[in-house]
């Protein structure tokens, strides 16, 4: 119950026919911590978050999150966890209100508490102006914050980011930035994963690289600069993840 | 943990009873259709109307409850808003039956407005009006499971109306709708033992009629009992294994 360890993966894979898109991996989140979980495109970031929140079953190895095994305690796990997916999943037809009641009731927020727990979002996330409008007809940043306040609705004790800030605009993913840090401040543990690499230096406290489902390293963003010996966290990426010398083929062919 | 799983599932039947079903596409499929079809046989032969009242009721229940239900789930797995049942700490059985209870509810509702209209248009006499109801939500439900199971076997809206359409219109003319399947030539007779309508409107027709056509109550209940089960479940096994592709 104490363990500074909330999240615990052991040897997690998930095999599709042949390919092992998720290789055993290994790897503790702490508690209170953002830990991002970067990777290029296709490297397995997504079938893990979808693992751990209960969406597909591993093939092989488990994960705890709490102390709770996904395997056989995921919908225990689904009521402490709020999940963020890289594709918006609330209902265009519904309002931004009907929506977050609906994910409420959901998850079990009691009634006498849910309208309250609606207003305290709507507030936080500036949205009391949006209260009634269509989610169709939101930005694509207020969309955002529509779709994290329903993953906040039952105060989880971990939230899943998957790609939070892709197509934001410069402002909606600052204060996306802002609130997760917020979060954190909080005391929820945040898995981020993104393709925003100087992102994950800003707000991470450790990352982990995971490259064709294989899992490269997990560290302090500091400690991988300092290990590759690179100015920033970005450059380490490039160097762990192997993309140096793709890079350098690309950068070349474009001088011809 | 039940009574959880017993709201969740209720509040996602109230959704998709919000979103989806008392909409015109559902409403003309539900009652345009029967009623039209119907209306044709009745003109060509219009002493025949009380004895269609069972098979306008069980037509109504098969549209109702499948218009909608074979796309809710297509549309949702689409649209992505199905993840966000799937994210939410329900089972998966918690999910899908609250998806047939929204079905269930509407049907309920259309071949409800089907018997009110028998009685008061055609002058059908029923006798226990309890036994007709509960045999009405058995049949719903069965349709319902049987819609949903479309739904999540399909990956495209366009193939759901397909599937659901190929089974429909053949089930209409040979379950004994409007010609008893007593009366249907003798090789067709399989065929109507399989479909899960020939029990409906057989039932439904003991409890309007007081006489069945070639398979009794009792065993109509058990028939339907079986086929909500083997469909609900079924529904389950292939969405698990979709969600796993």
């Amino acid at each position: 119950m104490g363990s500074d360890f909330i999240i615990d993966v052991s040897d997690l894979t998930k095999i599709y026919r042949d390919f092992p898109a998720v290789n055993h991996l290994n790897f503790k989140v702490k508690r209170g911590e953002i830990f991002g979980f970067l990777g290029p495109n296709g490297a397995g970031k997504t079938t893990t978050i979808k693992m751990l929140t209960g969406l597909i079953k591993p093939t092989k190895g488990t994960a705890t999150i709490q102390g709770k095994d996904i395997r056989t305690q995921i919908v225990k796990i689904k009521k402490t966890i709020g999940v963020v997916t890289e594709d918006s999943n609330l209902y265009n037809e519904l309002s931004v209100f009907d929506n977050l009641q609906f994910v409420g009731q959901l998850y079990g927020v009691p009634k006498s508490n849910l309208k309250k727990r609606i207003d305290e979002l709507l507030k936080r996330f500036d949205l009391e102006s949006k209260r009634e409008a269509k989610f169709a007809k939101l930005s694509k940043g207020m969309k955002t914050k529509v779709i994290i306040a329903a993953a906040l609705i039952h105060s989880p004790q971990v939230v899943f980011l998957d790609e939070p800030t892709t197509g934001l605009d410069v402002l909606s993913a600052r204060i996306l930035r802002a609130l997760i840090k917020e979060l954190k401040a909080l005391g929820v543990t945040i898995f981020l994963t993104t393709h925003y690499i100087e992102e994950a230096e800003q707000l991470c406290d450790r990352v982990a690289i995971i490259v064709n489902g294989t899992l490269k390293t997990v560290d302090t963003p500091q400690n991988l600069i300092a290990r590759t010996d690179s100015k920033n966290l970005e450059e380490a990426f490039i160097e762990i993840t192997g993309l140096k010398e793709e890079i350098m083929l690309v950068e070349k062919e474009g001088k011809r | 943990m039940f009574k959880e799983e017993v709201k969740g599932l209720l509040y996602i039947a109230l959704k998709d009873l919000k979103m989806y079903y008392f909409k015109p596409p559902n409403v003309s499929w539900g009652i345009m259709f029967p009623i039209v079809i119907t209306l044709a046989f009745i003109l060509r032969n219009p002493s025949d109307a009380k004895d269609l009242a069972s098979g306008l009721i069980a037509m109504s229940i098969l549209f109702a409850a499948t218009s909608a239900e074979a796309i809710v789930i297509v549309f949702e797995r689409r649209t992505r808003t199905f993840e966000r049942l799937l994210l939410a700490p329900l089972s998966l059985q918690a999910i899908l039956f609250g998806k047939v209870i929204g079905g269930v509810i509407f049907g309920f509702i259309m071949s409800s407005v089907f018997l009110v209209g028998s009685v008061i248009f055609l002058g059908v006499p029923f006798s226990n009006t309890i036994f007709l109801l509960a045999s009405l939500a058995l049949s719903v439900f069965v349709f319902s499971a049987f819609g949903t199971l479309i739904s999540v076997a399909v990956k495209e809206i366009f193939d759901a109306t397909t599937l659901a359409n190929f089974f429909r219109f053949p089930m209409i003319f040979i379950c004994g709708v409007f010609i008893p399947v007593s009366a249907l030539p003798s090789f067709l007779h399989p065929i109507a033992y399989v479909l899960p309508l020939t029990y409906s409107v057989d039932l439904i027709r003991f409890f309007i009629t007081g006489s069945y056509d070639i398979v009794q109550p009792t065993v109509c209940v058990i028939v339907l009992i079986f086929y909500s089960i083997v469909l609900f479940y079924l529904s389950v096994w292939v969405l698990k294994r979709r969600i796993e592709q």
